[in-house]
């Protein structure tokens, strides 16, 4: 049976960007706020899957041509090597830092390693999320 | 390097993580995860040069002070286990070049064992009860893709009851955790050992301690708690079977020697009778076993049950000759497995069956491997001067100084029917008339037994040279039978 799927269609084209960009809210007001990298992970993998009901597993694909493993293993890297950061000061592991920075556009701007470390693991849920669902989904 | 105790757990995640770049690449992976290997050893070595020469190592992560932050604890004990399964994971890898096939290999079967290492290692050097829930689940995700690789219908079918088991002792694992800290109201494992000295003797924690007896005697497989062990095990391929046979039975033998000298020893006469009576069963099981089957694979995963009733047996005595030959016979252990299970794969690859009966005369073409497994089947029964003789020397000391006369001359008893196991596979398989066909290139024969001899080398020399490894031993047993060093090492500057 074929299904009317034009008005979820187009509503997905609007819905995806505002859910990536929550996605990045969330992920940026992490620290001192709920949210963080594992949960804007999840929010965006969610877009991606919105993504997927909407249209199919080939197109999404096909959209964004992203090897999802890549991405798990580009998260992991990401998060050792930042936390790996305090074996070079010789203080212990994880210890984080940071420091108050200008930014144009954002002004004076708060930077911490420990939003390097979430970025990996922003990356590595998105990727292992999708990996799944793509494994599940992909299976005839 | 005050980080330096966190190297071996942290090479192999970081080399995992690389690895998993390019899983097509099947050269690059095993010349990745060499080098990785390679580095790992190098450090655990230096690391164990440095928990010898200045004590118990530890850092507590974050830079939050004890108990509050995640603690982690390299004691000698720790050091020597993490050296020993880094040496067992380098064999095995090798051993997998020319073993494992190359459709495993480019489907994520380097990085998984490397992250099973990542998981062995940090459950051996964490110092918090928690931390090490986490490291046990990911030693554990990753040996579910382990198991499951490749796809074969036994495969998948022992993979259903591995993860049940493991999802349920998991759940049981955290309850019981959950217990522990509505009592103690603390999760770093040198607090708890301080506040249940100060609690002394009580019911409930006399019910935890039982709870985690259950628990790791679950991923340990002692009697009754087995039962999933011999089918889940041998479904797997030989290199595989090797890691589970000589890693993940220890991490649980090492979490209840930890938590049975660290956190319970208030109650001694209920918790460590209760484990030496099971360690006992678990010897008689283990016997039944390995002597009821014609299966190769069945005999040797049998005689992991065995040594796992031997070494508890050894750390129930809470003496210092007992805890010596524990720590001595798990290495052993370790290693002498390892060394058993790539001789009996090379086995299995020439005859293409793992049923002795239709084995035989393979003494005439491959005399090496015949002659370097029985060596390897002496040390498994502790023929001195091998490995695992002075290990159960010690163990049946302690035992005697104990005063547990029967249990200790049943322990010797079962040396006996651990030889005779060892030995029919030796009989079945090398003597007798030549059967079937050699299913194996004679360039593919050198290649696997290589490692196997190399590893068989090291179990001789770690008997032979067991001497100059007595300080090593004596420092873990000094530890274990003394909280208050690992207390002390854990708190220094502190309090």
């Amino acid at each position: 049976m074929k299904t009317n799927d034009l008005i979820i269609q187009t509503a997905t084209k609007v819905v995806f960007f505002i859910i990536f960009l929550f996605s990045i809210h969330i992920f940026f007001a992490g620290h001192y706020t709920p949210g963080g990298g594992f949960v804007g992970g999840l929010v965006m993998s969610s877009a991606i899957v919105l993504l997927m009901l909407a249209f199919d597993l080939k197109t999404v694909q096909e959209m964004l041509p992203i090897n999802y493993t890549v991405v798990t293993a580009i998260g992991l890297l990401i998060s050792i090597l930042t936390a790996s950061g305090s074996i070079f000061f010789n203080v212990p592991f994880f210890t984080h830092v940071f420091d108050d920075f200008y930014i144009p556009l954002l002004g004076e701007t708060s930077i911490h390693t420990a939003m390097f470390f979430d970025t990996g693991v922003y990356l590595v849920v998105v990727g292992v999320t999708i990996t799944i669902i793509q494994m599940i989904g992909g299976d005839e | 390097m005050i980080n330096l105790l966190l190297f071996p757990v942290l090479i192999p995640f970081l080399f995992a993580a690389v690895l998993l770049l390019f899983p097509k690449k099947v050269k690059a992976q095993r010349i990745v995860t060499m080098i990785g290997l390679l580095f790992a050893l190098a450090s655990s070595f230096v690391l164990l040069y440095k928990v010898k020469v200045d004590g118990v190592q530890t850092l507590t992560l974050g830079s939050w002070a004890p108990p509050f932050g995640i603690t982690m604890v390299s004691d000698m004990l720790s050091a020597l286990l993490v050296t020993s399964s880094l040496l067992i994971v380098f064999f095995v890898v090798w051993y997998s070049f020319t073993s494992i096939g190359e459709e495993r290999e480019k489907a994520f079967y380097y990085p998984a064992i490397l992250f099973m290492l990542t998981g062995v290692n940090g459950a051996f050097t964490t110092g918090d009860i928690f931390n090490m829930f986490v490291f046990f689940e990911v030693l554990l995700m990753s040996s579910y893709v382990l198991i499951v690789l490749g796809g074969e219908k036994i495969q998948l079918k022992e993979s259903i009851k591995y993860i049940i088991v493991n999802v349920v002792s998991s759940s049981l694992f955290v309850i019981t955790v959950g217990y522990l800290y509505s009592v103690v109201g603390t999760l770093n494992m040198a607090d708890i050992s301080v506040k249940l000295a100060e609690i002394g003797p009580s019911g409930i924690v006399t019910v935890i301690a039982v709870l985690f007896l259950i628990v790791f005697g679950i991923k340990g497989g002692i009697f009754p708690l087995f039962f999933w062990l011999p089918g889940s095990y041998a479904a797997p391929p030989i290199p595989v079977l090797a890691l589970f046979g000589a890693l993940l039975t220890k991490v649980g033998v090492y979490a209840i020697m930890r938590t049975y000298t660290l956190f319970f020893t208030s109650d001694v006469g209920y918790t460590h009778n209760l484990l030496m009576i099971l360690s006992i069963l678990t010897i008689v099981v283990g016997c039944i076993g390995a002597l009821a089957y014609f299966d190769v694979k069945q005999i040797i995963i049998y005689n992991i049950v065995i040594a796992v009733g031997v070494i508890l047996f050894g750390a129930s005595v809470m003496n210092e000759s007992g805890m010596m030959g524990s720590v001595f016979y798990l290495i052993h252990d370790i290693l002498i497995k390892g060394a058993l299970f790539l001789f009996i794969g090379i086995i299995i690859k020439i005859t293409g069956t793992s049923d002795l009966r239709k084995m035989g005369g393979l003494i005439k073409r491959y005399p090496m491997l015949g002659w370097s497994y029985l060596i390897v089947a002496f040390g498994l029964a502790g023929i001195p001067p091998l490995s695992g003789f002075i290990g159960k020397l010690l163990i049946v000391q302690g035992g005697f100084e104990a005063e547990l006369l029967w249990q200790s001359i049943f322990i010797l008893a079962s040396s006996l029917l651990v030889l005779l196991s060892a030995i029919r596979i030796f009989i079945y398989a090398f003597w007798g008339e030549e059967k079937g066909e050699h299913l194996i290139s004679p360039k593919k024969y050198r290649h696997l037994l290589a490692p196997a001899i190399t590893l068989a080398g090291i179990t001789v020399l770690y008997g032979v040279g067991a001497e100059y490894l007595v300080p090593f031993m004596a420092d873990a047993a000094n530890v274990l039978l003394d909280p208050s060093i690992y207390v002390d090492a854990v708190f220094e500057g502190v309090k």
